[in-house]
């Protein structure tokens, strides 16, 4: 009698302990099957070191200033907890300077090796569809880069340093829409090419360069309908 | 020899049956044997009728809930008292690491960066003079929400609406070597993907998502089939944290003179194989520090209505 029951028990033991390790590796199936591609803050390790080096402590997302870092659900497996950054809800426009989130970072899965933002590579920024691109069809932009109800946020060096303003509270009026030119944190990492050799042609291309860190501040501030110009997560200079 | 009876009770062996006792506790045992009856019984429960209480508990449920409360206002109104979640944090400024997160990390990124054996190294010192376990009930949120839903089950249980199917207590001993080997094997930190403790920690930081549903089903689980089933046969990180404390100089002490033997204790106690010394003629001692999966909760010296069970700080009773 009671040598059935502790056989039960064993069982039991046996069946519950399968069950548990089996639930926490159906976390490889969202990570080996890629379901969910995220763009990480900047500095972080490449993707199978990331997951592993990471703690899960969301340090990084109490540092940044324009509260850009999110964290990893269940439906991720072992990205649940990770940090990522949804570029075109909220970019990284780097007015930190410093990396808040590397230096906050507490086992460098954010590696510490980075100290500045040009030294960033979390992607390359694509023209993903040229004929919605306002500049190629030589139009303006005039009212906010993304109207209410977006909340994403930018810190206008020009208004206030320390300030995040929500996008749909500022309004631009620019002749040509050169936002993701003017607005892109890296110096030499986008610029406007004339599209044929006419001046009275106005019609402009947004041509990315090798300084690019693939922050995703571009593929947020385009005011196409879905973004014009996206970040290609992890895509290295001369990877197609 | 009793550090390593500690540490093979907290793995999942059975307690046994001391066969020698000190001089003082044979007597003690024999003089009870001989000294029966009501009488006495009545006098010591009267002697400590004010004692009945739950004064431990709402101590540490306020304790577990501010810790918690700390880590929420410190990300909400921006005040960088904790940051971070319960997995790796800064306190004031220092590194602190979960150890079972920081073990993880270690055994599945297999770089140790140095701000990480900061952290463990302060965690690791303060859990060992703390009693490592007392993060189990004094801080963990799960251990708390797993505590409220413990009594739907005891009250469903007393009607008859649930029964306990406990599991060998042996499955977690297993299950954390399963789960070092996989996170070594596959460099994924595999456990935290299920870990309520993390998950439950960032829920409140970070506000609440799809993995609360995985919780509250081990929640509802508990509920119906096996009582406390997460913490007592599962949780990696109480077996962490049971063996940094093991030799802690804060711990529960039993003292047998009063004890009645009646078990009021072992009913409340999450973890009772290590009680097992309150039962008639398991003390092998007079005084009995109790072992190493103790969590320090303190429901036993709530519960015992002789006062034989209370905290008690190594080396400082003396100077007291």
């Amino acid at each position: 009698m009671i040598e059935k029951k502790a056989r039960r028990q064993m069982l039991r033991s046996l069946a519950m302990g399968g069950a548990i390790v089996g639930a926490s590796l159906f976390g490889f199936f969202p990570v080996l099957k890629k379901w969910m591609p995220r763009l990480r803050p900047p500095g972080s390790l490449d993707e199978q070191h990331f997951l592993a080096a990471c703690i899960k402590c969301g340090q990084c997302v109490q540092v940044c200033p324009v509260k850009a870092i999110r964290l990893g659900d269940l439906d991720e497996g072992f990205g649940v907890g990770v940090p990522y950054i949804p570029a075109r809800e909220q970019a990284c426009d780097f007015s930190c300077d410093a990396v808040q989130c590397v230096l906050a970072c507490p086992t460098g899965a954010l590696s510490h090796t980075i100290s500045k933002k040009e030294e960033v590579r979390m992607g390359l920024a694509r023209l993903d569809r040229p004929t919605a691109c306002l500049a190629r069809q030589g139009l303006g932009h005039k009212g906010p880069a993304r109207a209410a109800p977006f909340r994403g946020v930018h810190r206008y060096a020009e208004i206030d340093r320390w300030k995040p303003v929500r996008l749909a509270e500022y309004n631009y009026d620019l002749d040509i829409c050169d936002l993701c030119v003017r607005e892109c944190p890296v110096p030499n990492a986008i610029s406007l090419e004339p599209m044929s050799a006419d001046p009275a042609d106005k019609r402009r291309t947004p041509v990315v360069h090798q300084a690019c860190v693939g922050c995703g501040m571009c593929e947020m501030i385009c005011p196409t309908d879905s973004a014009a110009i996206v970040v290609d997560i992890r895509r290295q200079w001369g990877e197609a | 020899m009793k550090l390593l009876d500690s540490f093979r009770i907290m793995l999942g062996g059975q307690p046994r049956r001391p066969t020698a006792y000190t001089p003082a506790a044979a007597a003690m045992h024999e003089s009870k044997r001989q000294v029966k009856g009501p009488e006495r019984a009545r006098e010591i429960k009267a002697r400590h009728a004010e004692h009945k209480s739950n004064k431990w508990r709402n101590i540490r449920w306020a304790v577990l809930i501010l810790v918690n409360l700390l880590f929420v206002v410190s990300f909400r109104f921006d005040v960088q008292l904790v940051e971070g979640a319960l997995t790796a944090s800064r306190v004031v400024g220092f590194h602190f690491a979960d150890l079972n997160s920081a073990l993880q990390v270690m055994l599945a990124y297999k770089v140790i960066v140095i701000n990480l054996v900061i952290g463990t190294g302060t965690v690791l010192l303060m859990w060992w003079l703390l009693g490592g376990r007392s993060f189990c009930s004094w801080v963990c949120p799960y251990h708390l929400l797993a505590e409220l839903t413990e009594k739907i089950h005891l009250a469903l249980a007393a009607r008859r609406l649930v029964i306990d199917y406990p599991l060998h207590r042996g499955a977690r001993t297993v299950l954390y070597v399963v789960f070092v080997v996989l996170t070594a094997a596959s460099g994924y930190t595999v456990y935290e993907a299920v870990s309520p403790t993390g998950i439950v920690s960032r829920a409140l930081i970070y506000g609440p998502g799809l993995a609360l549903v995985w919780v509250a089903g081990l929640l509802v689980y508990e509920i119906i089939f096996i009582r406390r089933m997460w913490c007592r046969y599962i949780c990696p990180i109480g077996l962490t944290y049971g063996l940094v404390g093991a030799v802690s100089p804060v711990r529960v002490k039993y003292s047998l003179e009063n004890c009645l033997h009646e078990g009021d204790c072992r009913k409340v106690c999450l973890v009772p194989h290590v009680l097992e010394c309150t039962k008639k003629t398991y003390a092998e001692d007079v005084e009995v520090a109790i072992g190493a999966d103790c969590t320090r909760c303190g429901l036993c010296v709530d519960a015992c209505p002789t006062g034989s069970l209370r905290f008690d700080i190594k080396g400082l009773n003396k100077l007291l």
